[in-house]
């Protein structure tokens, strides 16, 4: 029988020459991720591990981009805490506010991601890397913790989906759009324990970043990775960005599944996921009208370049409109230099709309872009469960960057096709 | 290990673990702070409304979403001495293990307790008594790989072990 990718990368990176789903291995890892949330609780359990030096300062990598730029005093030290560790340790992959961004959108980028490594993160949405054909899933802080004492963590070979998407997009629809269908469809446990293997021909024409926003919501239904083969679109976004060895991996063909998902993408148009779950999600025509408050696009989700370059595309030579407060967040400093290269920051404030430093911040309304009570936002986020962006009364839509921006403009939930 | 014993709390399925502990409070890895906003935004009244011992029973995919280990860390600090659930999020389950806070997995249970049941819980048999109404149900065995970190305390001793033994 043959093996899936995500088998051979866990079985590449354990002790063990067969592996099958349901075994348990320690995994050594490639690259550890924490973050301001996370580390201080994964550096607290490391000292109370009683470890002294990290047993590889090369394979962590730090992120302050929750709580950042510093919402208030605790957060701060909190910062301070992973700011001092890193000194203390060695940690040369501590990137501080204006050096890096948010997380997912800054490791690919920064080319510590490459196919076939194992990785993970102290925070759910680790899963994103899959898009580069890495094993990668979220972990807590006392895994990150162990992980860094002693260079592996423990993991269950999950079973594997695949999820075969037939034909072309429709205009607009990207891998957003391709994600919240197939949450629609599978349930926000649909997949739980589970690897989300995505193929077909609309994958293998979308995009880096399309493929990043997909594998980035695998968590969503519940997965624990998502994961896309390596092909010529992986090779030359990894080569764009580093010019180390790597070994990738892709499934037999004769490789077991416990399911197999079909897709048409005729079928998808513009997704909206109404609250509280990501697994509500419908076309945007089918949406009743929904007044918002604030539109948020951004996040580990949408906030790269080629998001931001669609969101201006709606937004260009419109304004937002009044009732509506939008928030734009390029997840990077290398998407935010980018964005004021290309003349896009100037279309956001031009049209009304605030334009902010990388952070993770409004999408789980910890700082920039709380809502209050009976507040209602589109974002291009990824969660929509009660008080994620804020008061427990308030609302969160999730979209990609289309409908959000056309949204933004509209005052109340639509896409780009009924802009005047 | 002291006996498991107390009032059953139930919820539904999909608790997040944004309701369990909302991001607003993880500035702080305190946990007695952390414990005071346990479940505050779909249970206003569970800090206040809990004894020790007490433990939480919820549908399937319990402690979906965020990986905040915060969320384990508030429910077990809040004295919530074990949760029962149809099914658990693989995140949520992985973090209960690896701090020591009794995950158990029973559709049964979950389907049958009813608010304010009394439960008693034998961890080594995985068996769930409901003292109220007289009956009983079979958890999910932990794996052999998952019993030692279980039987070693938690993922903290179990990997300072594994140092020593280097």
């Amino acid at each position: 029988m043959g093996r899936t990718i995500t088998e051979k990368i866990l079985a590449a990176h354990s002790a063990q020459a067969e592996l099958h789903p349901g075994q348990f291995v320690m995994a050594r890892i490639d690259l550890m991720l924490g973050n301001d949330v996370t580390a201080p609780l994964a550096i607290e359990e490391f000292r109370n591990i009683g470890a002294e030096r990290l047993a590889d300062a090369a394979r962590v990598v730090l992120v302050a981009d929750h709580a950042t730029p510093n919402k208030d005093i605790e957060a701060a030290q909190q910062c301070r805490l992973m700011r001092d560790f890193s000194r203390e340790q060695g940690v040369g992959r501590f990137y501080d506010v204006g050096r890096g961004g948010i997380e997912h959108a800054l490791l690919p980028e920064e080319g510590l991601v490459a196919p076939g490594e194992c990785i993970i993160g102290a925070d759910s949405h680790t899963c994103t890397y899959g898009a580069l054909g890495a094993f990668a899933t979220g972990v807590g802080s006392t895994d990150l913790a162990a992980a860094m004492a002693t260079g592996e963590c423990w993991l269950r070979v999950p079973e594997s989906i695949k999820v075969v998407y037939r034909g072309e997009r429709k205009e607009w629809v990207g891998g957003k759009d391709l994600i919240l269908y197939m949450i629609g469809k599978l349930g926000v446990a649909g997949a739980r324990y589970q690897a989300l293997e995505f193929c077909g021909e609309a994958i293998e024409a979308l995009g880096m970043s399309g493929r990043l926003t997909m594998c980035n919501m695998a968590i969503e239904a519940g997965a624990k990775n998502g994961i896309i083969a390596p092909d010529a679109v992986t090779e030359e976004y990894v080569r764009s960005v580093t010019d180390r060895d790597y070994t990738p991996q892709s499934s037999d063909p004769d490789a077991a599944y416990a399911q197999v998902v079909e897709i048409d993408c005729a079928d998808i148009d513009l997704q909206v996921a109404v609250p509280p779950l990501p697994e509500n999600s419908r076309s945007v025509r089918d949406v009743e009208e929904t007044p918002i408050d604030q539109a948020v696009i951004g996040s580990c989700t949408n906030g790269r370049i080629e998001d931001l370059r669609e969101a201006a595309q709606v937004l260009e030579g419109r304004s937002v409109h009044a009732d509506v407060r939008l928030i734009v967040v390029p997840a990077t400093r290398r998407v935010h230099l980018q964005a004021i290269r290309e003349g896009l920051a100037e279309i956001f404030v031009e049209a009304g709309g605030a334009l902010s430093t990388p952070t993770c911040g409004p999408c789980l309304g910890m700082h920039m872009g709380v809502l209050a009570q009976g507040e209602r936002a589109v974002a291009t986020t990824n969660r929509n469960f009660v008080g994620r962006m804020g008061h427990p009364e308030s609302e969160v839509y999730l979209a990609g960057p289309a409908v959000a921006a056309a949204s933004a403009v509209l005052g109340r939930i639509g896409g780009p096709e009924e802009l005047p | 290990m002291s006996e498991i014993r107390g009032r059953a709390h139930v919820y539904g399925d999909n608790v997040n673990t944004d309701v369990i502990i909302p991001a607003r409070y993880l500035t702080s890895s305190d946990a007695d702070e952390l414990a005071r906003h346990c479940m505050e935004d779909i249970d206003p009244e569970f800090a206040a409304k809990l004894k020790p011992g007490d433990v939480i029973v919820a549908g399937e995919n319990f402690g979906c979403g965020s990986s905040r280990e915060h969320a384990p860390v508030a429910i077990k600090a809040a004295g919530i001495s074990a949760v029962i659930a149809g099914t658990f999020a693989r995140i949520f389950f992985r973090n209960a293990i690896n701090i020591g806070l009794p995950a158990l997995a029973c559709p049964e249970a979950a389907g049958d307790i009813e608010d304010g049941d009394e439960v008693a819980v034998d961890l080594a048999s995985g068996r769930i008594e409901n003292v109220t109404r007289g009956r009983s149900y079979q958890a999910e065995p932990f794996p052999a790989f998952l019993r030692e970190i279980v039987e070693a305390g938690g993922l903290v001793p179990y990997t300072r072990k594994r140092l020593a033994a280097r």
